[in-house]
C-alpha cells in the first residue's frame, strides 16, 4: 500500500491514490491534497463542495457523481470544472479525503 | 393466485419471464409482463448497421415470438410504480396489482442532456448508432462520405455497453481501408474516462490497439456542449475538438417512469443490492439489467449472468427464505477490432480483464485480450444464441459467475 507524507505524518492511500482512512482528514490534510492536485489554494468556493461532498459520504457511504453535484451542491458544472479541472467529482472526492466515486468506473 | 408482474419485456424482461413461467406453477401463478413496443431489437447488432454488415430486418424480430404460452401480456406504457401500494399504473389506465415485482425498464440514449446535441446537424452530421433510426442514417452518410474527420465521443459514463464505441472506432478503420479512403479519414476516440476503457489494464492493451490502428484518442474530455454553426465539441473546460462527422455517445439515463414513481437516483437507475438484486428498501421487488445503479457494465452478458441469480433469489423469496444467491457483476463481451477479427475480455466487479484463454483454461477456443479470428466468430454466433437460447431463457454453456480458470495475472 502506499503512502503520502503529510506535516511529520505518514497516511497510508488506497489503490486510487485516496485516503484509506476517513479518519485522517483535517482541513490542513486537505490543502496539501490539493495542491497534488494542482490546486494551489482552496477558495470558499472549493470548501463548499468538499464539505457538501463529506456531507453526502457520510449520509450515504458513496460520494456523489458530477451530476448530483450539480443538482445539489450549488454549484454548477462549468464552475466545478474551472474549480477542479478536468474531473471535479474525483478530484473533489480526494480532496475531501473520500475514496473515489462509485459512478467513476 | 399469487401475481408477478414484469415491466420491460427487453432482453432482461423476456429471459426472466422465460424462465419463471417455466418454473412456476400456474395454477397457482398469475404472470404479466408489460411494455410499449411490439418490436424486439438485437442492440448488440446496431454496431454492424453504419458499415452496410447488418440492416434493419436483421436486428427485429417480433416480441410475441419470444412470450411463452399462458402469460399475460400488455402493450401500454408504464405511468408509474406505487411500491407502497404494490400496484402500477399504465398508460392505458389500466391499474395492475402484484405480490411480486420485476422491474427491467432499461436504459436509453437522452441526447437533448446536451446543449446542441439535437441541433440543426441531428441526423445530418451527428449521430447516435443507439437507435435503429440514428444507425440507419448513419449508414446512409457513410456510404456517400468522401472523409474528412470522424470524431466518436462518449458525453458520460455509465452507458449501455462500455465496449462498443471502441468497437465502432475499429471498425471504421476496418471499412475505410477496405473502401480504399482510410488515408482521407482522421479517426478521433474522445472520452471522459482516463484511458480507452473503464479498467487499468484492458484500458492499457485497448489503447495499443487505437495506437496501432491509427486512432487518436483524447481522454479526461467531458462534454459541454456542440457547436453545430462551427462543427465542433466543446469540453466544460472549454477544449474544442472539430468534427465532419460526430458520432456521439449521449447521455444514458433509465427510464423516465422510475423518476415519476421516485424510484430512482440522479440518472433514474434504480437503487439495487449488488448481490441479491433486490430493490432497496422492498422485500418483494428485483431489478435486472440496465434500469439498476449496479457498478456492473450495461450490457446483454450481464443480463443474462444476472437472471440466474434474480431466478434463485426468487425461488428462495417466494419460499420465505432470504436471498442466497449473489451476482458477483460478471460480464463478457466481444469486441470486434475489424478485417475479421475480435477481442474477448472476461470480468466482474472485482477482478479486471485480464489476458488468458476462455473458457477452457490453455485451450480457449477463445483469447482473452488478444485479437483473434475465432473470437470474431465468437460474436457472429452469438446473434443465433441470443434469439434461439438467451431470450428463451435456455441454458448457455457459460457460468453465471465469473471463473479465474485460464486468466493470467
Amino acid at each position: 500500500m502506499s503512502t503520502i507524507e503529510i506535516a511529520g505524518k505518514t497516511l497510508e492511500l488506497d489503490a486510487d491514490g485516496n485516503l484509506a482512512n476517513l479518519s485522517d482528514w483535517n482541513e490542513d490534510v486537505a490543502r496539501e491534497l490539493a495542491k497534488g492536485e494542482g490546486i494551489e489554494e482552496l477558495t470558499d468556493r472549493h470548501w463548499q463542495v468538499i464539505n457538501y461532498m463529506r456531507k453526502v459520504y457520510q449520509e450515504n457511504g458513496d460520494a456523489p457523481s458530477i451530476r448530483k453535484l450539480t443538482k445539489e451542491s450549488g454549484v454548477d458544472t462549468k464552475e466545478l470544472y474551472s474549480l477542479f479541472p478536468k474531473g471535479p467529482a474525483k478530484k473533489s472526492a480526494k480532496i475531501a479525503g473520500l475514496p473515489k466515486p462509485k459512478g467513476c468506473i | 393466485m399469487k401475481k408477478l408482474l414484469i415491466l420491460g419485456a427487453g432482453t432482461a424482461g423476456t429471459m426472466m419471464l422465460n424462465k419463471l413461467a417455466n418454473e412456476l406453477d400456474s395454477s397457482e401463478w398469475s404472470i404479466t409482463i408489460v411494455d410499449q413496443f411490439e418490436t424486439h431489437y438485437y442492440q448488440p447488432g446496431f454496431l454492424f448497421i453504419p458499415f452496410g454488415i447488418y440492416n434493419k430486418k436483421d436486428v427485429i424480430k417480433p416480441k410475441r415470438d419470444f412470450f411463452p404460452t399462458g402469460v399475460e401480456v400488455i402493450v401500454s406504457g408504464i405511468d408509474k410504480i406505487e411500491p407502497k401500494e404494490n400496484r402500477v399504473l399504465l398508460q392505458n389506465n389500466q391499474v395492475l396489482t402484484y405480490d411480486y415485482l420485476i422491474i427491467a425498464t432499461g436504459t436509453k440514449i437522452r441526447p437533448e442532456e446536451t446543449e446542441g446535441m439535437m441541433g440543426e446537424l441531428w441526423h445530418k452530421n451527428i449521430f447516435d448508432f443507439y437507435t435503429v433510426e440514428g444507425a440507419i442514417a448513419l449508414a446512409d452518410f457513410f456510404k456517400r462520405w468522401e472523409g474528412g474527420k470522424l470524431v466518436l465521443n462518449i458525453t458520460e459514463m455509465p452507458i449501455k455497453c462500455p465496449v462498443a464505441p471502441l468497437e465502432f472506432v475499429f471498425l471504421a478503420d476496418s471499412y475505410f481501408t477496405e473502401r480504399g479512403i482510410r488515408d482521407k479519414v482522421d479517426i478521433h476516440f474522445v472520452t471522459p474516462l482516463p484511458g480507452a476503457f473503464t479498467k487499468p489494464k484492458a484500458s492499457s492493451i485497448l489503447g495499443d490497439f487505437l495506437t496501432k490502428k491509427n486512432i487518436h484518442l483524447t481522454p479526461d474530455f467531458s462534454l459541454a456542449r456542440v457547436d453545430n454553426e462551427n462543427k465542433k465539441i466543446v469540453s466544460w473546460d472549454e477544449t474544442e475538438i472539430p468534427f465532419d462527422v460526430l458520432v456521439t455517445i449521449p447521455t444514458n439515463m433509465g427510464d423516465d417512469v422510475i423518476e415519476r414513481s421516485g424510484m430512482g437516483d440522479e440518472l433514474n437507475f434504480i437503487p439495487t443490492d449488488k448481490q441479491t438484486l433486490m430493490v432497496e428498501g422492498y422485500d418483494n421487488i428485483f431489478a435486472i439489467g440496465d434500469c439498476t445503479n449496479l457498478p456492473s457494465s450495461k450490457a446483454g452478458s450481464v443480463a443474462h449472468f444476472e437472471s440466474d441469480i434474480l431466478f434463485e433469489n426468487f425461488l428462495d423469496v417466494i419460499e420465505g427464505r432470504k436471498p442466497r444467491a449473489k451476482f458477483d457483476g460478471h460480464a463478457n463481451c466481444y469486441i470486434e477490432s475489424g478485417f475479421g477479427k475480435g477481442i474477448l475480455i472476461d470480468f466482474n466487479y472485482d477482478t479486471e480483464p485480464l489476458p488468458g484463454k476462455f473458457p477452457l483454461p490453455g485451450v480457449g477456443p477463445f483469447s482473452l485480450l488478444e485479437e483473434t479470428k475465432m473470437n470474431h466468430y465468437g460474436k457472429v454466433m452469438f446473434r443465433w444464441m441470443y434469439w434461439n437460447l438467451l431470450l428463451k431463457g435456455k441454458e448457455l454453456p457459460i457460468e453465471s459467475n465469473m471463473s479465474m480458470a485460464g486468466k493470467r495475472l
